[in-house]
C-alpha cells in the first residue's frame, strides 16, 4: 500500500504540470484534458493526503475553468477537508465552495467540519470556513451553524467579526429564525467604530433592505447617523442605498436625509459616491425641488464628460427623473437627441428612451419624423429598436397620444419600408387594430395598404410578409374606400406574390375575392341603373328575390340601402365596363388557376372558392345571350343574388373583440365536443341551421349550381366555426383578426335567436354601434366607445383593453426573513405599515395588537432567552411599558402596565437622546424600543 | 450584491470564474459563452456596462484580460469599477506587475486574493496593505507545512509507514 503511495506522491503531477500540459498542447486539449482526470480519479483515492489534495486542487482548476464535473470528488473534498493541515484544507474548502450545491448528499457531513473550523483558533481557518458557508449554506447548515456565528458576531478579531457579519446575510436568506438570536449582536455591530466592521455590517443591511424595506425603518435613526459622520466611501454608498429605499416609506425621514445627502453631493470628488446621491435624489427624493435641480445640474456634467461612463449613467439618471420632472430631460435635449448617434449602442439607446419619454400629443409627429430618419440611417439593430420604441409609444393606452390617425397610418406604411424594419409583426397588428377601431382613418389606410401591394419590390422582403398581408386584409375589407379597385385587384394577384408563405398567400387570395365581390356588384348596381328601363323585368325581379330574402332578416334592407350608397360614391371614380369586368375574370382565372394545386390546403381552398365563384359569375353574368335572352334571365337574377349575397356577407362591419369574448359565449345545449367529427355534424346541425337558414331561405333555386355552390361555402364556413368553441377560440387567437366575420357572427348566433342573425344586422355606417350594443348586450355589461372630441373616435372594449393597463398591484410579499425580523424590530408583523402610513392617532390600536401578539408568542421569548444571558423579564416588562406609551390614547388601557409608564417613558426618551452613551444599552434599548416607529421623527426632528 | 466575477483573456479564454449566487455548471458555461460574446465584441472607447438578463454586467480591460462582475440593476456601476480597479491593484502589488502568465499558473492564489476582497458577493476589505498582509500571512503558513510534507525526512516516515 505504501509504495503506490509514495510512487504517486512523487511523480504526482502539480497544478502547474498540468496547465503547462494544458498550454503545450501535444496531444490537444480535449485528450489531455480527459487524460489528466482519469488520472486525478486516480490520485484522489490515495490515501495520502497530499497527494489527494494536489489532486483536488487540479480537479477544481479543471472544473472552475474548463467546466468539468467535479461532483465525484466530493467525498474526497470532505476528506481533504478533515486533514489537520492548513493548505490542504484551503484547497478543500476552494473546491467545495466551488462544487457544492444544495442536493449535494455530502452536505449533511460537513457540518461537524465546519463547526470545528468555525471554533478554530487560528483565524484564517475561521475566515476560510465562514467564506465557504456563505457559499453553500442550506437551511440544515445554516440552522445548525447559528449558535457559532452568533458567537463570532461578537468575536474580538476584527478580521473574524467582519466575515461573520457577511456571512449572517446568507444565514438568514436560509434559515429566517436565526434572526432572532442574531439579529440584535448584528445591530449592535452597526455601532462600531470599525470602518470595515460597518462597512461588512452596512453591506448586509443594504441587502436585506433591499428586499423588505419595510422592516428596517426603525433602524433609520442609525443610518442617518452614519450618513452624516462616516468619511468612508464605500459605507457611504450602502448607506445611500438603504435610505433611499426607506425614504419612500416615511416622509418625516425623506425631509430628514434630503440635506445631508445634497451636502455629500456638494462636497464629494469621487464619481461613485456623487452618482449615489443623484440616483436617490431622483430615486426617492423628488419631491425636494432644490435637491432635483443640483442632482440635475451634476448630472449635465455627466452627460458633457468625455468617459462614456458617466455619460451612460448620467442618460440613466434622467430617465430615472423624466416620468416626474420632464423639464430635466428636455433642459438636456440637445445632448440627449446627440447621443442617439453615439459610438455606443448601450448609450443610443438610453437616448431613445429619453426621447421617447419626451414624446406628447403635440410633438410626436416631429420626433416620429426625426426618428425615422435617424432610423434609416442607423445600423440594423438600432434601427429596429428605434422602430420598436416609436411602434410601442404610440399604441400605448389605445393610441393615446395620436390625434392625427391618417398621418400615423402612413408613417406606419413608410416605417415598413425602411429597409432594415423587423417589426413586421407589429405593424401588421398595429394596421389591423386601427382599422378595427377607428373608422374615420379606414380610407386613408385603403391608400397606405394600395401603396404597399402595389409595389413589387416589397414582396421581395421577408420581413414585410407580415405587413403586407395586413395590408392585403384591409385593402379587401375596406375595398368600398379604393379609388380603384382593378387595380388593387391587380396587385393582390401579381405574379410576384408566389414568394409570399402559404398563409399570407391565403390571405391575398381572400383579399382578392372580397375585391371581386365588390367590383361585381358595382358593376351590377351600375347596369342596373343604366338597364333598369331597357329590361324592366330585370329589376323587378332582383329587387323581389332580394326582398324575398330580406324578409327574413329585417335589417338587410338598410344594407342595400347603404351598398346603393357605396356604390354612388365609388362609381365616380371606378365605373365598371363590361370589358373591365371580363378582364377581371380573366385575370382571377389565370392568377388563381394554377394554385388549385397548390400544396397548402388553406391556399388551395380558397383559390377553388374564387374560382368557383368566377365560373358561375361569368357563365351567368357575362354570357351576352343571358342578358338578353329572358328564357336565361333566371340565371342572371341567380348570380345577381349570390354576388349581392356575397357582397353583404362582405360588407359586414368588423369592430375589435374581446379577447375573453368566447369564454363568455354559454356553451349551447346538447354542444358536445368530441373526437369523432363524423358525430359532430348531428350535433352542429343544430346550430348551424338559422344562420344558414338566413342565407338559403332567399333564394328560391336552391337547387342552383350555383347558389348550393355559394351557400356550400357559406356552410361550410359556418360548420368550420361551430365544430368546436374551443378549437376555434384557438384558432382565432393564431389567426387574429382575419377570422373576425365568421368568428363574430359564430359567437352571436350561438347566442341569439334566429329571428335576430347578426349577419343581416350588419350596416356599414352604424356598424360599429350596432356591434357596439351587440357585444354589450350580449357581451359586456359595460361599454362605451371613448369621443374624444379631437381625435377619431377608438373602439374600445373596456375589458380586455384595459386589462394590460391596470397593473397588478405588487403584494407586500411577507416572506419568513422580513417577517422574522419584524418580529424582532417590532414585535409584529403588521406594526410598521398602519404606523407609516397614519399618523399618531391611528397607531395605538395596531401597537397594542402587536404587543398583544408577542405577549401570546413565546416561543420568540423562549428563543431569546437562550441566547441572551441578560434579564428576559425585565426586558419583557420594559417592552410592555413602551408599548403602553404609544397606546396612551387607546381607551382600554391597561392598569397593571400604567403604574411603570411614566418613569419609563422618561427613560426611554433620555435613552434615545443620549444615545451613545452607552452602545450596549442602546442596542438592547434598540431592540426594544424600535416597535415605537414614530420614535424616529422624535430623533429625527 | 455582486452575483459573479469572470476573468477572460481577449482570445474567450477563462481565467478565473467565482460564483456567488447558485448556478450550475450547465448555466455557468452558458453565462460565460452569452458574456463573452457581447463583452468581447465591444469596442474599446465605449461604456463599461452591459445590460444582461436583467443585471447589469460591470467590465474593464487590463492588457489583455477582461474582468467582468455582475451585479443587480441598482447596484452601483462605478463602485463596482472601483473594486475591480482595487482588485487588479491587489494583484499587482502581490504578483509584481501581474500579467495574465501570473493568473494562468497561479489561478489559485488568484482566488485567495478574491475571497479576501469579497465575500457573498460584498466588498470586504478596502485596505490594498490589509489584503497584502493576510495574503502574506496565510501564505507563510502554507509554505511551512508545505516544507514539512516535502522535506526527506517526511518522504521517508511516509515511505517506511
Amino acid at each position: 500500500m505504501s509504495g503506490p503511495s509514495l510512487m504517486d506522491s512523487l511523480f504526482q503531477r502539480t497544478l502547474e504540470d498540468l496547465i503547462k500540459g494544458l498550454r503545450q498542447q501535444l496531444i490537444g486539449e480535449q485528450a489531455f484534458i480527459s487524460k489528466a482526470l482519469e488520472e486525478i480519479r486516480k490520485e484522489i483515492k490515495s490515501t495520502d493526503l497530499s497527494t489527494k489534495s494536489t489532486a483536488l486542487l487540479k480537479l477544481s482548476y479543471l472544473s472552475s475553468l474548463h467546466f468539468h464535473d467535479m461532483a465525484f470528488a466530493s467525498f474526497h473534498a470532505l476528506e481533504v477537508l478533515s486533514s489537520p493541515r492548513f493548505s490542504h484544507k484551503k484547497i478543500a474548502y476552494h473546491a467545495i465552495s466551488l462544487s457544492f450545491h444544495d442536493s449535494t448528499p455530502v452536505l449533511l457531513l460537513i457540518t461537524n467540519h465546519l463547526r470545528k473550523d468555525l471554533t478554530s483558533t487560528n483565524e484564517f481557518e475561521v475566515s476560510l470556513s465562514l467564506q465557504c458557508l456563505s457559499r453553500i449554506a442550506n437551511v440544515d447548515l445554516a440552522r445548525d451553524l447559528t449558535p457559532e456565528i452568533f458567537t463570532l458576531l461578537s468575536s474580538n478579531k476584527l478580521y473574524v467579526r467582519k466575515r461573520a457579519v457577511a456571512v449572517v446575510l446568507r444565514v438568514f436568506e436560509k434559515y429566517p429564525d436565526s434572526v432572532r438570536v442574531c439579529f440584535k449582536r448584528l445591530v449592535e455591530n452597526l455601532e462600531n467604530y470599525d470602518p470595515q466592521i460597518l462597512s461588512a455590517v452596512v453591506g448586509v443591511f443594504c441587502e436585506l433592505a433591499c428586499k423588505d424595506p419595510r422592516s428596517y425603518l426603525p433602524l433609520a435613526p442609525e443610518f442617518y447617523k452614519i450618513l452624516v459622520d462616516s468619511k468612508n466611501n464605500w459605507v457611504l454608498i450602502k448607506v445611500l442605498k438603504i435610505l433611499a429605499k426607506l425614504a419612500p416609506l416615511e416622509p418625516r425621514l425623506a425631509k430628514r436625509v434630503v440635506e445631508p445627502v445634497c451636502d455629500h453631493m456638494r462636497r464629494t470628488g469621487a464619481k461613485s459616491l456623487l452618482f449615489e446621491c443623484v440616483r436617490t435624489v431622483v430615486t426617492s427624493l423628488s419631491e425636494y425641488d432644490s435637491a432635483v435641480r443640483l442632482a440635475v445640474g451634476k448630472v449635465r456634467e455627466f452627460l458633457v464628460d468625455e468617459d462614456p461612463n458617466l455619460k451612460y449613467l448620467g442618460l440613466q439618471a434622467l430617465s430615472i427623473v423624466a416620468p416626474k420632472h420632464l423639464w430635466a430631460v428636455s433642459e438636456n435635449k440637445e445632448v440627449v437627441i446627440k447621443s442617439l448617434s453615439d459610438a455606443d449602442p448601450n448609450i443610443k439607446i438610453e437616448s431613445l428612451h429619453l426621447v421617447m419619454a419626451m414624446v406628447s400629443e403635440h410633438n410626436v409627429a416631429e420626433i416620429s419624423r426625426v426618428l425615422v430618419n435617424y432610423a434609416l440611417k442607423a445600423d440594423p439593430e438600432f434601427c429596429n429598436e428605434i422602430l420598436n420604441s416609436i411602434l410601442s409609444t404610440c399604441s400605448r393606452n389605445l393610441y393615446e397620444i395620436i390625434v392625427d390617425f391618417d398621418w400615423y397610418v402612413s408613417l406606419l406604411g413608410e416605417m415598413s419600408r425602411i429597409p432594415h424594419c423587423q417589426k413586421g409583426e407589429e405593424i401588421e397588428n398595429q394596421l389591423i387594430d386601427i382599422g378595427l377601431r377607428v373608422k374615420e382613418v379606414r380610407p386613408e389606410l385603403v391608400r397606405v395598404a394600395r401603396d404597399l401591394l402595389i409595389d413589387p419590390a416589397l414582396l421581395g422582403n421577408p420581413f414585410l410578409h407580415r405587413v403586407l398581408s395586413a395590408a392585403a386584409w384591409a385593402s379587401g375589407e375596406y375595398v368600398e374606400f379604393s379609388r380603384n379597385p382593378l387595380e388593387l385587384m391587380e396587385a393582390l394577384l401579381q405574379p410576384r406574390t408566389s414568394l409570399l408563405p402559404p398563409s399570407i398567400r391565403a390571405i391575398y387570395i381572400q383579399s382578392a375575392f372580397k375585391v371581386l365581390v365588390f367590383c361585381l356588384h358595382t358593376y351590377l348596381m351600375q347596369r342596373e341603373s343604366t338597364t333598369s328601363s331597357a329590361c324592366p323585368d330585370n329589376l323587378p325581379s332582383g329587387v323581389s328575390a332580394s326582398v324575398s330574402y330580406e324578409s327574413f332578416d329585417g335589417l338587410s334592407v338598410e344594407n342595400g340601402g347603404d351598398a346603393a350608397v357605396t356604390h354612388s360614391l365609388t362609381s365616380t371614380s371606378a365605373s365598371m365596363t363590361d370589358e373591365s369586368i371580363v378582364n377581371l375574370l380573366n385575370l382571377v382565372e389565370i392568377a388563381l388557376g394554377p394554385l388549385l394545386g397548390s400544396h397548402d390546403v388553406e391556399v388551395q381552398g380558397r383559390a377553388r372558392n374564387v374560382l368557383g365563384f368566377v365560373d358561375m359569375t361569368k357563365l351567368d353574368l357575362l354570357n351576352p345571350s343571358a342578358q338578353e335572352d329572358k328564357g336565361l334571365e333566371r340565371k342572371g337574377v341567380e348570380a345577381y343574388k349570390t354576388i349581392e349575397l356575397m357582397h353583404d356577407a362582405f360588407s359586414e362591419e368588423l369592430g375589435p373583440v374581446s379577447l375573453t369574448a368566447q369564454g363568455k359565449v354559454p356553451l349551447p345545449d346538447g354542444l358536445m365536443l368530441k373526437e369523432n367529427l363524423g358525430d359532430l355534424e348531428m350535433i352542429c346541425g343544430d346550430i348551424e341551421l338559422p344562420s344558414s337558414n338566413s342565407f338559403s331561405f332567399g333564394s328560391p333555386y336552391e337547387e342552383k349550381v350555383g347558389v348550393s355552390f355559394s351557400n356550400l361555402q357559406i356552410k361550410e364556413d359556418f360548420e368550420q366555426s361551430n365544430e368546436s368553441t374551443s378549437l376555434l377560440a384557438e384558432h382565432r387567437k393564431r389567426h387574429g383578426l382575419y377570422y373576425l366575420p365568421s368568428g363574430k357572427s359564430e359567437i352571436i348566433s350561438n347566442d341569439y335567436p334566429p329571428a335576430n342573425d347578426p349577419t343581416s344586422q350588419g350596416n356599414v355606417n352604424d356598424n360599429s354601434d350596432d356591434l357596439a350594443k351587440l357585444t354589450e348586450e350580449s357581451l359586456f355589461p359595460k361599454k362605451k366607445p371613448n369621443h374624444a372630441k379631437p381625435r377619431p373616435v377608438v373602439v374600445k372594449l373596456d375589458e380586455v383593453d384595459e386589462k394590460p393597463i391596470a397593473m397588478k398591484k405588487p403584494e407586500a410579499k411577507d416572506d419568513s426573513l422580513s417577517g422574522a425580523v419584524r418580529d424582532i424590530l417590532l414585535g409584529s408583523e403588521d406594526v410598521i405599515p398602519t404606523s407609516s402610513r397614519s399618523n399618531l392617532s391611528g397607531k395605538p390600536s395596531s401597537k397594542r395588537r402587536g404587543k398583544e401578539k408577542q405577549d401570546t408568542d413565546p416561543h420568540v421569548e423562549s428563543k431569546e432567552n437562550l441566547v441572551d444571558d441578560g434579564n428576559p423579564s425585565s426586558r419583557r416588562r420594559k417592552h410592555h411599558s413602551h408599548g403602553k406609551e404609544r397606546r396612551h390614547k387607546s381607551p382600554r388601557k391597561k392598569n397593571a402596565e400604567e403604574r411603570e409608564d411614566n418613569g419609563q417613558k422618561e427613560k426611554e426618551k433620555s435613552s434615545h437622546r443620549h444615545g451613545r452613551h452607552k452602545s450596549r444599552r442602546r442596542a438592547d434599548e434598540l431592540l426594544n424600543v424600535s416597535p415605537q416607529t414614530p420614535v424616529i421623527p422624535d430623533f429625527l426632528l | 450584491m455582486i452575483h459573479f466575477v469572470l476573468l477572460i483573456s481577449r482570445q474567450g479564454k477563462v481565467r478565473l470564474t467565482k460564483w456567488y449566487s447558485p448556478y450550475s455548471q450547465k448555466e455557468r458555461t452558458k453565462v460565460i459563452r452569452e458574456l463573452s460574446g457581447v463583452i468581447l465584441a465591444r469596442g474599446p472607447k465605449l461604456c463599461n456596462f452591459v445590460e444582461w438578463r436583467g443585471f447589469k454586467v460591470v467590465y474593464k480591460r487590463y492588457a489583455s484580460l477582461y474582468f467582468c462582475m455582475c451585479i443587480d440593476q441598482d447596484d452601483n456601476e462605478l463602485e463596482i469599477l472601483e473594486i475591480i480597479h482595487h482588485y487588479v491593484e491587489i494583484l499587482d502589488r502581490y504578483f509584481g506587475s501581474v500579467c495574465e502568465l501570473d493568473l494562468i499558473f497561479n489561478f489559485h492564489k488568484a482566488y485567495y486574493i478574491l475571497d479576501e476582497l469579497l465575500i457573498a458577493g460584498e466588498l470586504q476589505e478596502p485596505s490594498k496593505k490589509t489584503v497584502a498582509r493576510l495574503i502574506a500571512a496565510q501564505d507563510s503558513l502554507v509554505e511551512t507545512a508545505k516544507e514539512q510534507a516535502s522535506s526527506i525526512s517526511n518522504i521517508i516516515a511516509q515511505a517506511t509507514k
